[in-house]
């Protein structure tokens, strides 16, 4: 439990445009993730908060430093970092179930056991009765909820989402924000989770990272102890407030260093 | 004025006016741009131009405004049409066309859609083939024609070759670039799903793609139509466009306009038939 299961070491990035310019997204960042911890990356819009998520995730490769996962170096993306990504990615011309099995059939699993696991994480995400929906017939909220199967069905190390709520109305990104701790707490995954919504944050985590302004770094990490399973009522508790002001103005800061770039 | 909204009649005083003009319902304006019209009236505004078209032809051929050996008329079209069927054998000519547009379509079609696949998905591939491929896209098949002559002589092969000119390069080109056009941020989900690159390309560039490939084969099936006549019209002894030569000499203008309206039909036809397939297999780029 207490093991580092990913470590980020002295990981930065720096982009080179078309014209040779070049633009630093990451400072060299140091970061440790323990096993079935839940972490959150709090920071501005284009902070590089998601350029590290993608180091990560192997979508994306640091211009100095390196990741592990378990001890093995991240050379690439892998089937072990389940990735839910802002956008809608599910693929459209398949159905949910289909969706979901995606992962397992690359992998070659038998089509009994593809079965058995679609079904059981569709139960899980509350998607029964909707297996043979096609994306586009689904809302933003129900195509996320099949995202986060479709990731959790390959059985990942790690989750890692980006902003995967982001795009979901305010009602329904807090009931996801319940479903995905709901999962979490009865089977418990490395999460990392990146977010510009400092309630989704607190809410969340056990830690929270906040990120500077660019060239990103964290600048601060704030434990949050509330204890689980946890109810939507903590948001309103004074605790939950007093590191929200926290946090509020650790944001502010760094929003407005970006402003002024 | 039962009719009147509830609004009005609350705002209304309690001792109304006689005269309160009747206002009658706002409505969309049917010629306002981009203003959508109803299928009743789009089917019958389709319909009308035929109507006119043939009205203006008939009165400019009938009424002796165009000598007949210039331009035969309608009904003149219709006899000499049906002649063709019962004394010429039409029905032969027809067969013979559409073996040759699809067979040739269908050749392009075979090795078109995968090489354009390969170079829509490898960079590399694409750098090689791209530059010829679109050099040859503007070369015209029609030009190619006596050239096929000397190589394949006047036998079906010099016809499907001309379609398969005429196709191929186009196939090939507008494939690679709805391949290439794939959505990233699904590859990369892809990827994180654990895919390797083979998956990526069986069950994410092609069934992503496949929609536009499928309307890519659909428009090239109607050029490849105005192909096969031209082949037809030169050193050709059966087709609808052998016909049309043929008639040409004996200036018989109602059978060439007759042809024209065949080639127009199965034209159409094969078009409807193309679409509700691609509407049937790809019923989720619909949704």
């Amino acid at each position: 439990m207490s093991q580092n299961q990913l470590s980020i070491q002295g990981v930065s990035r720096v982009f080179t445009g078309a014209k040779g310019q070049r633009t630093q997204a990451l400072q060299p960042i140091d970061f440790e993730v323990k096993e079935n911890d839940f972490v959150t990356i709090l920071g501005p819009s284009g902070c590089g908060k998601s350029t590290l998520l993608r180091i990560v995730a192997g979508l994306d490769f640091p211009t100095t430093g390196q990741v592990l996962l378990d001890g093995q170096r991240i050379e690439g993306p892998g089937a072990d970092r389940g990735v839910v990504f802002q956008s809608y990615t599910l693929f459209p011309w398949l159905t949910v179930a289909q969706n979901i099995r995606f992962g397992l059939r690359e992998r070659g699993m038998s089509e009994a056991d593809q079965k058995e696991r679609s079904e059981f994480f569709i139960a899980k995400v509350g998607l029964r009765g909707f297996e043979n929906h096609f994306p586009k017939q689904l809302s933003g909220g129900m195509q996320q909820r099949t995202a986060i199967a479709r990731a959790l069905a390959n059985d990942p190390k790690m989750l890692l989402l980006d902003e995967p709520f982001g795009a979901l109305d305010n009602q329904t990104r807090v009931l996801m924000q319940e479903l995905l701790l709901g999962i979490w707490e009865s089977a418990q995954k490395t999460v990392l989770f990146v977010t510009h919504d400092i309630d989704e944050a607190i809410f969340m985590a056990n830690r929270v990272a906040v990120f500077s302004a660019r060239p990103g770094r964290i600048k601060t990490e704030i434990a949050v102890d509330f204890p689980h399973p946890r109810s939507y009522t903590i948001k309103t508790s004074p605790e939950f407030m007093e590191i929200k002001a926290r946090l509020t103005e650790e944001i502010r800061a760094e929003s407005m260093a970006a402003a002024e770039h | 004025m039962s009719q009147m909204p509830s609004a009005m009649v609350a705002a209304a005083p309690a001792s109304r006016p006689a005269a309160v003009p009747v206002v009658a319902p706002a409505r969309r304006r049917a010629l306002a741009p981009l203003e959508p019209i109803g299928t009743r009236a789009r089917v019958l505004l389709g319909l009308a131009f035929f109507v006119v078209f043939v009205l203006v032809w008939a009165i400019a051929t009938l009424g002796g405004f165009v000598p007949p050996t210039f331009l035969a008329s309608p009904p003149t079209m219709v006899k000499e049409g049906w002649l063709l069927f019962t004394e010429y054998g039409f029905i032969g000519d027809i067969g013979m066309t559409v073996w040759r547009v699809f067979g040739g379509f269908l050749l392009a079609a075979v090795f078109a859609v995968p090489l354009g696949i390969a170079m829509g998905t490898w960079k590399a591939v694409e750098a090689f083939f791209e530059p010829f491929v679109s050099f040859c896209r503007y070369l015209p098949a029609s030009a190619f024609i006596p050239l096929l002559i000397l190589w394949a002589g006047l036998g079906e092969m010099q016809k499907l070759l001309v379609i398969f000119i005429g196709s191929f390069f186009q196939i090939v080109l507008m494939v690679a670039v709805t391949v290439g056009g794939a959505r990233r941020d699904l590859v990369e989900a892809a990827y994180t799903l654990g895919a390797n690159s083979r998956g990526i390309v069986a069950r994410v560039l092609i069934p992503g793609a496949a929609p536009g490939i499928a309307e890519t084969l659909r428009l090239v099936l109607g050029w490849a139509w105005t192909y096969v006549i031209v082949a037809e019209l030169i050193g050709s002894s059966s087709g609808i466009g052998h016909m049309i030569t043929d008639s040409q000499a004996l200036l018989n203008t109602g059978q060439i306009i007759f042809g024209i309206i065949v080639i127009g039909v199965i034209g159409l036809l094969s078009d409807f038939a193309f679409k509700a397939i691609n509407r049937r297999l790809f019923a989720w780029a619909a949704l």
